[in-house]
């Protein structure tokens, strides 16, 4: 069920009616059950893995709490008795013990991810280097399916399991709450990736209906549709006819493909995100937001704080830490340190530990090299960037332009350029096509085709052209009005006539111009596929 | 209480112009088939303007609308009928469209023509034909049988229930029409009859290709069994005929069925391919289309020789001495007679710029 389906809207509409009708308590088990009916239609045979992660994260974390609790209730019996060193190695027995359910519930979790989602591209490298080493003998691909929205449920359960094995939250002891946190479905196919402690409070309290919140989330579901199938879905026809045809589009076209990609890009993701927030909203729940304005970003260092934040710092939480500060890495330290210097030594685990994360992300957004290479590619310019941090304090210090607005304009629009130029590897599966594509652009022979109509060869007429520009105009409008703070809260302070005339022509703009329906093709949010 | 008030007209305002605004903007993005064709797509509507008393009422394609004039049958042999047709129309529109029909009179005849139950057609089957074939009908049991029968997978019932939701890209290339037409239509047929001048002799037909299967689809015969019930139920006399274009190829296999299952059911079943020496057709006149389809000339032949076959066979009375109905089709046959006129005209000077060039 595609959030752009008729089915999704008529799903919401009847859920929305009934949460506001049935008892308050019965507003999360509501909320279950059409999260899981949800995940039904989306695909039966997809239940079981969901079931088997909430179940197994569930019953791990309850094992964890258990001894976590034990342990606090011995230690505080045992408060005078035991010795300083007889608690240290009681602690540790204990932290032992949690330890294996960890792990053994963190493999399980990771191996279905790796077994559904990687199997076939560890195999498709196996036999790359089984064929360049002469071998006649081949593996044969696994027939599996990829479960809807695994990477962000597994993400989720993760994030909860690390949580209750730091002890920063309690175990849920309910396990339908549990299941409900697992596969909440707004948020289910594409973030944003949800912490236990944000959500718990706000998922299973009752909610009033407030006509306020209830529009404020709708309208927020609006702006996302807008974004969704008037510009990202207007500009995947254009995007997808580039694309599919390399040898033909390159050079100049290079740039229009970056270009057009990373605004669908935006529209896409950010517009999913506006559904899921603004529908979880009307139901009176909160979740954390998932980008801050990323384009106005002034260095890739500042993009990366501001887009996709729920998964950033999923990485950055319960990986990069973690990773840094492990026993391995402090022992590379060390060694750095002593082989290096001070300086520099200290860096290198710095490095390492941003390489795994970097690694990891781009491995999560999809099962091929070009998105590990898009994630190394990341972390290339970001460590560059570090590198040369102490250079560009000395020269904004020392020149006062760089304060001006022209200046941050500049900045701005060298990050965008570089964000699209790095997306250009979301295009194509293979990296040498990717590259092919990128260098094109540079000396082409062919800049004419940025002006002598070859654009509307694209599948895209000049009014579609108009239409995406207007809108691209006002994501950026409302993005600029958004400084000034809640939009919606400016839109709301409006007389009633002009609010509804806002909400009436958003409404209509997406019925009429919007590319859904037969003679467009249906194209699923981007982030589906992660 | 003040504030409720102004609550209820803010919303009852709010929803009043919603409704209007997208009642407006639907009238506005609808094809408007009657005006920028294709003409076909005009039919189904029309036949809710008509007085409903007919003896006998056609299904079916382009096999019927351009094969028999209605028009003849009433002059030659007093018979009052309708042809309810639509492009490649499918057996199961065929049947959901005389059920619609059947809820506003009772005939003494259907003919359908069971080109429908092709099961090539079936499985080439495009939106834009069950478009012409649903958009017309009136909200009913029946179109909602259509609908539900007719959808290919990319189609979704909201579409049908608001059009707008499959005509909002229109906005980009609306004419003077879509707005003068808005909630008026021209009529284009004579009694569901779709009148086309002209002559292309019938040259190098080509012979079917062979199939892989023969046998008309489930679907297929489930709704043709429907069709049957129906008429009996209602004491329709229901005849199968097979008109006489040449294509697309009605295989022998196809025709074979259908014999079998007329005689099975005791219907009657006429493959007017078959007595081209009766019906006087003569493919090297009559069609103007290399033999898919009559020109007006043939039509009438056709309509001639079946308005005596249903006199002589089916129990059909003349009705010409009816007043109120002579005088209705007084004007129908004046229309008719205008528009062949017309046509003819249009249709020399054509020929004449042709043969300039």
């Amino acid at each position: 069920m595609l959030f752009t389906s008729y089915e999704f809207l008529g799903f919401c509409a009847v859920l929305l009616l009934l949460y506001y009708i049935i008892p308050k308590k019965a507003q999360w088990p509501l909320l279950l059950i059409a999260s899981y009916a949800f995940y039904f239609i989306a695909g039966p045979q997809f239940l079981p893995f969901i079931a088997a992660t909430t179940l197994t994260v569930y019953l791990t974390a309850r094992v964890m709490q258990s001894i976590a609790d034990k342990q606090s209730a011995y230690l505080k019996a045992h408060k005078e008795e035991l010795s300083k060193e007889e608690k240290k190695i009681f602690k540790d027995k204990q932290k032992r013990k949690k330890l294996f359910w960890f792990v053994l519930c963190l493999l399980l979790n990771l191996g279905i991810l790796a077994t559904v989602k990687y199997a076939n591209f560890f195999i498709t490298n196996i036999n790359s280097a089984l064929t360049s080493f002469g071998s006649k003998n081949v593996l044969s691909f696994v027939n599996v399916i990829i479960p809807l929205g695994i990477s962000f449920y597994t993400f989720q359960s993760i994030g909860y399991l690390i949580d209750v094995y730091r002890g920063t939250v309690k175990a849920e002891k309910n396990v339908f709450k549990y299941a409900l946190f697992v596969s909440f479905f707004p948020q289910l196919v594409q973030g944003p990736i949800g912490r236990y402690g944000d959500m718990s409070e706000t998922l299973y309290t009752p909610h009033k209906f407030d006509s306020k919140q209830v529009g404020f989330g709708l309208e927020r579901v609006l702006w996302g549709y807008f974004k969704k199938v008037v510009i990202a879905d207007r500009l995947f026809v254009a995007v997808s006819t580039m694309i599919g045809d390399p040898s033909t589009y390159n050079g100049a076209y290079s740039i229009v493909i970056m270009l057009f990609y990373t605004i669908q890009l935006y529209a896409d993701f950010t517009g999913g995100i506006d559904i899921t927030i603004g529908l979880a909203e009307s139901m009176g729940i909160r979740l954390s937001e998932n980008f801050d304005r990323p384009y106005f970003s002034k260095s890739l260092k500042e993009y990366w704080r501001r887009w996709h934040i729920s998964m950033c710092s999923w990485f950055r939480d319960y990986l990069f830490y973690p990773v840094s500060v492990s026993k391995p890495m402090q022992g590379i330290t060390k060694f750095s340190k002593k082989v290096f210097g001070d300086k520099v030594g200290k860096r290198i685990p710095l490095y390492l530990s941003s390489a795994i994360v970097w690694f990891s992300t781009g491995i999560w957004h999809g099962a091929s090299w070009n998105f590990i290479v898009w994630g190394m590619a990341n972390f290339a310019v970001l460590m560059i960037s570090e590198e040369f941090e102490p250079l560009y304090k000395k020269f904004n210090d020392k020149f006062k332009f760089t304060k001006s607005f022209p200046y941050t304009l500049f900045r701005i629009l060298r990050t965008f350029a570089l964000v699209c130029a790095l997306n250009l590897f979301d295009c194509y599966v293979s990296i040498a096509t990717t590259g092919k594509i990128f260098f094109s652009a540079f000396g082409a022979s062919n800049y004419h085709v940025l002006f002598d109509g070859s654009l509307l060869k694209l599948g895209l007429t000049s009014l579609d052209y108009i239409i995406i520009l207007c809108g691209v105009l006002l994501m950026l409008t409302v993005s600029l009005l958004k400084g000034r703070g809640s939009v919606r809260e400016q839109i709301f302070r409006l007389p009633y006539p002009v609010r509804f005339m806002i909400y009436y022509g958003l409404f209509l703009i997406i019925i009429l111009m919007g590319a859904y329906g037969i003679g467009y093709d249906a194209s699923q949010f981007i982030y589906n596929q992660f | 209480m003040k504030a409720a008030a102004k609550k209820w007209i803010k919303f009852i305002a709010s929803a009043v112009i919603v409704v209007v605004t997208l009642s407006l903007l639907q009238a506005i993005l609808m094809p408007k088939y009657s005006v920028d064709g294709p003409l076909e797509g005009a039919f189904v509507a029309e036949y809710y303007g008509e007085a409903k008393d007919h003896d006998v009422i056609f299904v079916g394609d382009c096999e019927v609308y351009e094969n028999f004039s209605p028009i003849v049958l009433w002059r030659d042999y007093g018979i009052n009928s309708y042809i309810r047709g639509s492009a490649d129309q499918y057996i199961y529109q065929s049947y959901y469209l005389l059920e619609d029909t059947l809820r506003y009179e009772t005939p003494k005849v259907v003919v359908f023509n069971v080109q429908a139950l092709d099961p090539k057609r079936e499985a080439e089957a495009k939106e834009a034909y069950n478009r012409m074939s649903i958009d017309g009908m009136k909200w009913s049991p029946s179109k909602i049988g259509a609908i539900n029968s007719s959808m290919l997978e990319d189609e979704q019932f909201l579409d049908y229930v608001f059009p707008i939701l499959r005509y909002h890209s229109r906005w980009s290339e609306l004419s003077k029409t879509d707005f003068t037409h808005m909630f008026k239509s021209e009529k284009v047929s004579h009694n569901g009859y779709l009148m086309k001048v002209g002559v292309k002799p019938a040259e190098n037909v080509p012979e079917g290709k062979p199939l892989p299967s023969y046998e008309f689809t489930e679907k297929a015969w489930k709704h043709l069994d429907m069709m049957v019930e129906l008429c009996e139920k209602k004491g329709i006399k229901l005849l199968l005929i097979k008109a006489p274009s040449l294509y697309p190829y009605w295989y022998p296999e196809y025709d074979q069925q259908v014999v079998e299952y007329a005689k099975e059911h005791n219907l009657t079943y006429i493959n007017f391919l078959d007595i081209q020496d009766e019906t006087g057709v003569d493919y090297t006149k009559d069609t103007y289309d290399g033999g898919l389809h009559m020109n007006v000339e043939g039509a009438e032949k056709l309509a001639s020789w079946l308005g005596k076959y249903l006199t002589e066979n089916m129990g059909l009375t003349d009705r010409r001495g009816e007043s109120d109905l002579a005088s209705r089709w007084l004007d129908k046959i004046e229309l008719y007679e205008k528009d062949k006129k017309e046509k003819y005209e249009e249709y020399e000077k054509e020929k004449e710029k042709t043969e300039a060039n």
